[in-house]
């Protein structure tokens, strides 16, 4: 029986020939990351072990992206527990605001994960970076504190989801909308402590910043990880970021799946996440009408050129319907300056949406766009929970950036098509 | 381990870390002042009601979202003593036996428990008896190397071992 992609990138850690969904194995990690929520109490761990340095200064990633810039003394002072941190142990991967992005759009472009890699992050977004072909899973704190001492990591090698997409996306239809459909159709919980591997003729033709937004959201079905085979999308990606060597790995035509599910695309129509959970999704026809205050698009899951590019092909010439507020926020900095060189900034300004440097800002109700009791906002970020974005008694609804766009104009959740009649794969 | 007895309260399914601790409470890492806000989304006045040594009780899939160790750490500041679920997300698992917060999967004792019984909890030997209604369940017991992370006292002092043996675990 052959390994899946997942088994092998674990196995070659462990420094086996084979490893078996359900092993408990302790593995080096290729990189280490942090943010200003999750490791100012895993520094307060280290600390707690006593070593006096990390394992490898090159390492460990710290990007204060969730309260920066800072939105009040108290995250201030959380950052500065970092900033402290990383000068006293010559962290090379320290991001102050101004030069960083939020964590899983920056460290793919930075090329610090790579394909092959065993990556853990102290967020549970981590899982996008299986988009590049790594093992990429969240965890808590004191597992990162445990590594920046250490280097490795304790891992249950987990079974396999494999998800096999085939067809052709109607128009509007992107990464966003294949990952919403799949949550709806297996649940929030529907591939708890497994992998998903996204597989099919349809994921062979995204893009890569399409793959990013599908393992970004893999946590959201429960998984442990999110991954796709590396192919030439990839390597495109990665060739010009890479600064030290990479792996491709693929999964055996025999591997050993706990559940293969087949999804036609081609019926799939633009998606919709209702509150409060992001496996309530419905086709963008099914939704009625749903009038909204606030209209968010960027996230690590959804701030990346891409989908800048649909929103302002979307916005362009346009007005933002004069009740909703349309806040939109890069990935990181370079995002920043490119879409800046494109005009697309212009656009929205234009429009009327208030453009925010990088940040997480409202996507977890932080700052720079909080929720009121009773409002409503569309977002294309990753999770709608209660009080997500604000209020407890406040609603989120999720989807991609090109019905979030079409949506900020109607006032209401709308389809692009409604609003610009047929376009292309977003 | 020593034998856990305490009042419940009881959750639904899906219970998420941004309901267990709200992210605008995130700015602080303080174990006292996270307690405060403990399940807040999910019940606004569970921090007030809950007493030393209760037992949160909850369907499937708890802690599930973003990987905020200030979930299990608000918990176990609250002086919850464990918490008993049908299933747990991955990383709130993993988080919870890091940090020493002791829980247990056991979908029967779920199923049959209601808010204010009296429920009482043996670790070592993975039992649950649910007092008021007098049943006995058994719960899914942890894998050995789990339960050497948790007989060290949580991951840090596990690290701290083994470290000092010289002996990395491998
Ligand atoms: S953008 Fe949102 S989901 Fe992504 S890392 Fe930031 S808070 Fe988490």
């Amino acid at each position: 029986m052959g390994m899946t992609i997942t088994e092998k990138i674990l196995a070659a850690h462990a420094g086996k020939d084979e490893v078996r969904a359900g092993e408990l194995i302790s593995i080096p990690v290729d990189m280490i990351l942090g943010n200003d929520v999750t490791a100012p109490l895993a520094i307060q761990e280290f600390e707690r072990i006593g070593v006096k340095t990390v394992f490898d200064p090159d390492k460990i990633a710290l990007v204060p992206d969730h309260f920066t810039p800072n939105k009040d003394i108290k995250s201030a002072e959380q950052v500065k527990i970092m900033r402290e941190f990383a000068q006293r142990h010559g962290i090379t991967n320290y991001f102050e605001i101004g030069r960083m992005g939020i964590e899983h759009c920056l460290l793919p472009e930075l090329g610090l994960v790579l394909p092959g890699d065993v990556v853990i992050g102290a967020d549970s977004h981590t899982c996008t970076y299986g988009a590049l072909g790594a093992f990429a899973t969240g965890v808590g704190s004191t597992d990162m504190a445990a590594a920046m001492a250490t280097g490795e990591a304790w891992f249950r090698v987990p079974a396999t989801l494999r998800l096999i997409y085939y067809g052709k996306p109607r128009p509007w239809v992107s990464g966003k909308d294949l990952i919403l459909h799949t949550i709806g159709r297996i649940g929030v919980d529907g591939a708890r402590y497994m992998a998903m591997e996204f597989a099919g003729e349809t994921v062979a033709g995204l893009s890569q910043d399409s793959r990013f937004t599908m393992a970004n959201m893999a946590i959201e079905a429960g998984a442990k990880n999110g991954v796709f085979i590396p192919d030439a999308i990839t390597d495109e990606y990665v060739k010009a970021r890479a600064r030290r060597s990479y792996k491709f790995y693929t999964s055996c035509a025999d591997a050993d799946y706990a559940d293969i599910i087949e999804i036609n695309v081609s019926e799939i129509e633009p998606q919709v996440a209702f509150p409060h959970l992001p496996e309530n999704t419905r086709g963008i026809s099914d939704v009625a009408d749903v009038t909204i205050d606030q209209v968010v698009i960027g996230s690590c899951t959804n701030g990346r050129m891409e989908d800048l590019r649909v929103a302002a092909s979307i916005l362009a010439g346009r007005q933002v319907a004069s009740h909703v507020r349309l806040i939109i926020f890069p990935g990181t900095q370079a995002i920043y300056r490119e879409a800046l060189r494109e005009g697309l900034l212009d656009i929205f300004v234009a429009a009327g949406a208030a453009v925010s440097t990088p940040t997480c800002g409202p996507c977890l109700g932080g700052h720079m766009g909080v929720l009121a009791k009773g409002e409503r906002a569309l977002a294309t970020t990753n999770r709608n929970f209660v009080g997500r974005m604000g209020h407890p008694e406040s609603e989120v609804y999720l989807s991609s950036p090109a019905v979030a766009a079409a949506s900020a104009i109607a006032g209401r959740i709308t389809s692009p098509e409604a609003i610009m009649g047929k376009g292309c794969l977003g | 381990m020593r034998q856990l007895k305490g009042k419940i309260w009881v959750f639904g399914d899906d219970i998420d870390t941004d309901a267990i601790i709200p992210a605008r409470h995130l700015n602080t890492s303080v174990p006292r002042e996270l307690a405060l806000h403990c399940m807040e989304d999910a019940d606004p006045t569970f921090a007030e009601k809950v007493g030393e040594g209760d037992i949160i009780v909850a369907g499937s899939n708890f802690g599930c979202g973003s990987s905020r160790e200030h979930a299990p750490i608000a918990i176990k500041a609250a002086k919850v003593a464990c918490v008993i679920a049908e299933s747990f997300a991955r990383i709130f698992y993993r988080n919870a036996i890091n940090i020493g917060l002791p829980i247990l999967e056991c979908p029967e004792a779920v199923r049959e428990a209601k808010e204010g019984h009296e429920v009482a909890v043996d670790l070592a030997r993975g039992l649950v008896s649910n007092v008021t209604l007098q049943r006995t369940y058994n719960a899914v017991a942890f894998p050995e190397f789990m339960q050497a992370i948790i007989g060290a006292g949580g991951l840090i002092d596990f690290v701290k071992e083994g470290l000092e043996e010289g002996s990395r675990h491998g």
